[in-house]
């Protein structure tokens, strides 16, 4: 039997949580603070639009979209398969097609932006 | 040596659903895992910002609307404590799983794990300054 | 030196007549520094002689007297009764077949212990006359740690994933093929990674951590097997990547 391609996900999932485990704590309060009366200047509609809209800004938010959905659809075959769903290969192909999409659409709507 | 081969051992089953509740290592290892479901959760959140961001500027403006409210903050504070449970999950393995040796010795693991702390508080400010929060 | 009466509830299975195992009570007069090996040997000495089960040191280095002890992989050689209230139940270790009563089939460790190629393949062999290899303290220190493992397989008792998917290799025996990886008298990396970077191998692995924490020598598997995949990693970016790039 040959060896594994699992690295390739793999590395995925660890990047998308080194990634997570720094900012997302952040970023969630950020967009948390406006249900707590606080409105950060960047959620105003003129600066997160020409934030989102250059190209390191984008960037920049696309690599969180994209390897918290990677770094989440991994860890959810891995959750399911110890809650006792034993089918892998469909549990893989749903959750890795899912951070595909997902994928795809964060890149075509920053391309809009 | 017949007789003896000829008895059979006894396999123990492990419950397929109910493992995990069997110890408090283990109850925590699944807690750790589900983080997952909430991480990705707000990546979808995302998605959907960007997409009333893109949609242009009475879609956002209603968009920013709805995260003042009680929906929005209940979202958040869940999604925010299992954020922060797999900040201090992932940095307190990080030692193990990245041992660096310096001359002889290992970097202790404090050392490590505290460095990412350090690293990580001063990305948040960052980020938040940045954002304009204060 | 005080006597204690302790109640053990142990895990009996005869092969020959019995279908199921069933729990049998002893009540043992105990020590107060006594193990619960001690408690068992008194039991098999004075109380019943059927009774099963292995051990040999005594002391913690041989890794025989792997058992259960409420529920927890323990040394039975290192099970102090002193930190124990109430009944104590004795099984044998968990994710092993049952031979009899304590005693478990542990054909499967050995193999997969054998399967990781666990010894020195030297990158060019070196006659005698050549002399022996140096290394240096750090060098030494690098794999030190994994050569601590006692081949007592509480770790395989304490991983979930072994006890759900019996292929997977476990901890041990990846972090024996780490041992040597980090060797640096070592050149059969690539041979040991045909075996521990397969599907059964180190990815069946999701970090419970459980192994470490119940090893009684610190070996730290759970680091172990993260770095294998770590290296595996980037050994398959090197390989699809960089394909012209020899190890």
């Amino acid at each position: 039997m040959a060896k594994s391609n699992k690295p390739i996900i793999w590395g995925l999932f660890a990047a998308g949580g080194t990634v997570t485990a720094f900012v997302a704590p952040a970023l969630v309060l950020l967009t948390l603070l406006p249900a707590l009366g606080v409105m950060p200047e960047l959620l105003g509609y003129d600066k997160l639009r020409s934030f989102s809209g250059h190209w390191l800004g984008g960037l920049v938010v696309f690599g969180v979209i994209f390897l918290s959905l990677w770094h989440a659809a991994h860890r959810l075959r891995i959750t399911l398969h110890d809650f006792g769903v034993r089918a892998d290969l469909l549990v893989a192909t749903a959750v890795y097609l899912a951070a595909a999409a997902g994928t795809v659409y964060a890149v075509y709507l920053l391309l809009r932006i | 040596m017949e007789d003896q081969m000829s008895s059979k051992p006894y396999i123990r089953e492990v419950p397929r659903y109910s493992w995990f509740l069997r110890q408090p290592r283990y109850m925590r290892y699944m807690l750790r895992e589900v983080t997952c479901i909430f991480i990705g959760a707000y990546a979808v959140f995302l998605l959907v910002a960007l997409r009333r961001l893109s949609e242009g500027r009475e879609a956002w403006e209603s968009f920013v609307q709805m995260l003042t409210g009680p929906a929005s903050l209940v979202f958040h504070l869940i999604v925010l404590a299992f954020a922060l449970y797999h900040t201090t999950s992932w940095f307190n393995v990080t030692p193990k799983a990245m041992p660096i040796q310096a001359g002889e010795d290992f970097v202790p693991g404090a050392v490590i794990v505290g460095a990412h702390y350090a690293v990580w508080l001063a990305v948040s400010v960052v980020l938040l300054f940045l954002a304009g929060v204060f | 030196m005080s006597r204690r009466q302790i109640e053990l509830e142990v895990l009996r299975y005869n092969p020959e007549t019995d279908t199921e195992p069933h729990f049998q009570r002893y009540s043992v007069s105990c020590e107060d520094e006594w193990v619960v090996l001690d408690a068992l040997n008194h039991i098999k000495e004075t109380i019943d002689p059927t009774l099963s089960y292995r051990w040999s040191c005594h002391m913690a280095v041989c890794g025989s007297c792997g058992m259960m002890v409420n529920g927890e992989p323990k040394l039975s050689c290192k099970a102090f009764l002193r930190n124990y209230e109430g009944v104590i139940r004795v099984e044998p270790l968990a994710h092993f077949p049952i031979q009899r009563d304590l005693v478990t089939v542990i054909d499967d460790f050995v193999t997969k212990l054998r399967q990781v190629k666990p010894y020195l393949i030297p990158k060019q062999e070196k006659t005698l006359a050549a002399g022996e290899y140096l290394q240096t303290p750090a060098e030494l220190k690098k794999y030190k740690q994994y050569t601590l493992c006692i081949n007592c397989m509480l770790c395989y008792a304490a991983c979930p994933e072994y006890g759900l998917v019996p292929k997977f290799i476990g901890p041990a025996a990846i972090s024996l093929a780490h041992r040597y990886n980090q060797d640096s008298r070592d050149g059969g990396r690539e041979a040991r990674q045909q075996e521990i970077a397969k599907n059964e191998g180190v990815w069946e692995c999701s970090f419970v951590g459980a192994c470490s924490e119940v090893c009684p020598e610190h070996v730290d598997p759970a680091g172990a097997l993260q770095q294998v995949k770590i290296q595996s990693t980037v050994d398959w970016y090197q390989e699809h990547l960089m394909p012209w790039k020899t190890k």
